[in-house]
C-alpha cells in the first residue's frame, strides 16, 4: 500500500488553481521531497494530505484511507510540522509538547516521557520551562518538529523544516530524518535548500504553478536534465554563445555568465580555449540546484 | 447533520487546554469576578438602594432593593463569563495565536474545537457565577435550597452566551469589531434584563422586548432560585436557553467552518 496516492489532485482558491491536477505516489518508508519556487503549491498540497484543507477535485489517499472519509484516522497516525509557527504561546516549551500529545489521547505519563526524550534530542532541555515568545526562531522550528513527532507518526510531514536553522541544528534534523527512515517512517519534505533535498530525498518532484514538472531520484534528475558537469564562464561574449549554440551543447546565458551543461567538461573547455580568451571559468559537478533553476526558469516568480 | 456528527468526546482535550491556561494564570483570573460584584453591591445596593424606601414586589415576595439586585449580579456574571471568553478569548486563540490551526492537525475536528471552546466558556460562567453566588449567599441575599441550582443555570446559560459569542467571533474581521456586539447587545442586556430594576416598571412593549433577551431569563431564574420562588419562569427559561443555545451553536459551527476551512 502506498503512503500517499494522488490522482488528478486539484485545489482552487476562488477561481485560482493553486494545485493543478497533479498525480504522484509516495511509497511507505521513503523520504519524498516537494521542491518548487514560492507559490508553487507545495504547502497547499501538504495541507490537503494532512486533511487541513479540503480537496477541490481528484483523488487523494493517505495510508490507504481517503482524506474525505477518514480525516481523524489519518491525523491520528501522521505528524505535521507546518511552515508557519503555530506553537501555543500560552504554554512553556515542554507544556507545548505534552498538551499536544493529549490531543492524540496519549496518557499523561507517556506524554511526559516522550516530551523529555524529544527535548533532549532537539537540544531544548535547557529551555523546557521557558515561554514560547522567549525562545529564538530556530528553537521554535526545532520545537515544532519535536511536536510533530509526539504521536510517533507513521508518516511525517515537514514543510520547510530547516528554514532559519543554524548548521548544527540542520544536521540534527537531517540525522533525525535518516533515523526515521531506518524505522520505515515515511517522510514528506519541502525545502528550498537543494543540498538538503539531494541528501535526504529518495525521490522528489519539482512543482511550478501548481503542476509537477519533474519527478525522479535526485541523482537521476541531475543526469537527465544537466549531465555530469557544469562549465561556468564569466563575462562571455556573443560570439562564444553563438559558437556553443552551433556546437549543439546544452547551455544557458544569465546576466553575467554562460553555463554549459555537459558530460565532458574538460574537453569543452579545451575546445573553447582554442578559440576564445577566457579570463575566468569553472568546471564543477552538476547539482540539484542546476536542475531546479533550469526547470523552473531563472527569473523570480512573482 | 454532519455539523453535529463531527463532534466527539475529543473536544474535552481542547477544554483541558483552556483549563490549564486558566489554572496557570489563576491569580489574575480570580480577582475580577470576585471584586466587581462586591463593588456593584456596595455602590448600587447600599448607596443607590438607600434612596429606595419601598420594598420591591417580586414573585409574591417583597424584597429590599439590595436583595432584589444581588441575583441580578449573579446573572450578569454568567453572561460576561462566557461572552468574554468566547469573543475576545476565542478570537485571540483563533486569529493571533493560530491555536485552532495547530489543533486541526491532530485528530480533533473543527467542530470539536468549537465545542471545546464553548464548553470552556460555559465553565467560565460556572466558575464566575459560583464565586459571586458565594459572596451574595454569605451576606444572605440568596437562600437555600434554591441557590444550589444556580450553578446549574450558570453552566446552561454559559453554553448559551458562549454560543452567541462564538457566532460573533466567526463573523468579526478584527478584535475591535467586538465593540459592536457589546454596544448593541451586551450593554443593553446588562441594563434592561430585570437585573437592576423589575421589568414590571416598563411599559408593555418594553416588557415583551425584554422577554426576548437571553439575560432576562437567566436573571429571572437566578432570582427565583435565590428566593425559592417556584413558578413558570423556570420552565420558560429552560426552554428559552435550550432553543437559543441550539440555534446559535449550529449557526456558529456553520459560520466558523465557512471562515476557517480554506
Ligand atoms: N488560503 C488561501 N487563499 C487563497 N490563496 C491561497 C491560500 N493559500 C495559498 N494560496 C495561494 O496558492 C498558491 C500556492 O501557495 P502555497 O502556500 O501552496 O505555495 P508554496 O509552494 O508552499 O510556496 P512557499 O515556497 O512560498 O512556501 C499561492 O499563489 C498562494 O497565494
Ligand atoms: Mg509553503
Amino acid at each position: 500500500m502506498p503512503a500517499v496516492r494522488a490522482e488528478g489532485l486539484t485545489k482552487m482558491f476562488d477561481g485560482f488553481k493553486a494545485v493543478d491536477a497533479i498525480d504522484f505516489q509516495i511509497e511507505e518508508g521513503e523520504c519524498f521531497g516537494f521542491l518548487g519556487p514560492n507559490g508553487a503549491g507545495k504547502s497547499t498540497t501538504m495541507r490537503m494530505i494532512h486533511c487541513g484543507s479540503p480537496v477541490t477535485s481528484g483523488k487523494l489517499e493517505v495510508l490507504g484511507m481517503d482524506v474525505n472519509d477518514s480525516p481523524r484516522q489519518i491525523k491520528q497516525v501522521i505528524g505535521v510540522a507546518p511552515q508557519e509557527n503555530n506553537l501555543d504561546p500560552d504554554f512553556t516549551v515542554r507544556r507545548n509538547l505534552t498538551v499536544y500529545g493529549r490531543y492524540f489521547d496519549i496518557p499523561n505519563g507517556e506524554c511526559g516521557r516522550r516530551a523529555d526524550r524529544l527535548l533532549e534530542f532537539m537540544q531544548l532541555s535547557e529551555k523546557r520551562d521557558e515561554m514560547i515568545p522567549e525562545i529564538s526562531g530556530g528553537m521554535k522550528r526545532r520545537l515544532i518538529i519535536a511536536r510533530a513527532m509526539m504521536n510517533e507518526p507513521r508518516m511525517l510531514i515537514l514543510d520547510e523544516p530547516t528554514t532559519g536553522l543554524d548548521p548544527q541544528a540542520r544536521h540534527l534534523i537531517w540525522e533525525k530524518v535518516r533515523e526515521l527512515k531506518r524505522q520505515k517512517v515515511t517522510v514528506l519534505l519541502t525545502t528550498h535548500y537543494m543540498d538538503e533535498a539531494e541528501r535526504l530525498c529518495d525521490r522528489l518532484v519539482i512543482m511550478d504553478h501548481g503542476k509537477i514538472i519533474l519527478e525522479g531520484r535526485p541523482r537521476e534528475l541531475i543526469d537527465r536534465v544537466i549531465g555530469a558537469d557544469v562549465l561556468e564562464i564569466d563575462v562571455p561574449g556573443d560570439e562564444m554563445e553563438a559558437y556553443v549554440k552551433e556546437r549543439g551543447w546544452q547551455y544557458e546565458r544569465t546576466i553575467d555568465r554562460l553555463l554549459v551543461y555537459t558530460d565532458q567538461g574538460q574537453r569543452v573547455v579545451a575546445e573553447l580555449k582554442e578559440r576564445f580568451s577566457m579570463s575566468y571559468y569553472l568546471i564543477r559537478n552538476a547539482t540539484l540546484e542546476d536542475v531546479f533553476l533550469r526547470s523552473t526558469g531563472r527569473a523570480l516568480v512573482e | 447533520m454532519t455539523l453535529l456528527s463531527n463532534i466527539s468526546w475529543r473536544s474535552i482535550a481542547l477544554w483541558k487546554r483552556n483549563r490549564d491556561v486558566f489554572l496557570f494564570t489563576w491569580k489574575t483570573n480570580f480577582l475580577p469576578p470576585f471584586l466587581e460584584p462586591i463593588l456593584y453591591l456596595v455602590a448600587m445596593g447600599l448607596g443607590f438602594g438607600a434612596l429606595i424606601q419601598a420594598d420591591i414586589e417580586y414573585g409574591g415576595r417583597s424584597l429590599e432593593y439590595i436583595k432584589f439586585l444581588a441575583p441580578g449580579l449573579v446573572a450578569i456574571s454568567i453572561m460576561y463569563g462566557a461572552f468574554f471568553e468566547c469573543s475576545y478569548g476565542s478570537f485571540v486563540r483563533m486569529y493571533y495565536q493560530k491555536t485552532f490551526d495547530a489543533v486541526l492537525a491532530t485528530p480533533l475536528s473543527l467542530e470539536d474545537i468549537i465545542a471545546g471552546e464553548i464548553l470552556w466558556g460555559a465553565t467560565k460562567s460556572f466558575i464566575n457565577a459560583t464565586i459571586v453566588l458565594a459572596v451574595v449567599a454569605v451576606v444572605g441575599f440568596s437562600e437555600m435550597p434554591g441557590l444550589l441550582l444556580i450553578p446549574v443555570v450558570a453552566f446552561a446559560g454559559g453554553l448559551m452566551f458562549a454560543s452567541l459569542a462564538m457566532l460573533f467571533t466567526s463573523l468579526v474581521p478584527n478584535l475591535d469589531s467586538f465593540n459592536y456586539p457589546f454596544f448593541l447587545f451586551i450593554t443593553p442586556m446588562f441594563l434592561f434584563s430585570g437585573t437592576f430594576f423589575p421589568l414590571s416598571v416598563l411599559p408593555g412593549w418594553g416588557q415583551q422586548l425584554a422577554m426576548a433577551l437571553p439575560l432576562t431569563h437567566i436573571s429571572n431564574m437566578a432570582r427565583d432560585l435565590s428566593y425559592n420562588i417556584w413558578d413558570a419562569d423556570m420552565i420558560i427559561g429552560t426552554a428559552y436557553i435550550a432553543l437559543f443555545t441550539a440555534i446559535t451553536f449550529l449557526g456558529s459551527v456553520y459560520l466558523m467552518k465557512k471562515r476557517l476551512v480554506k
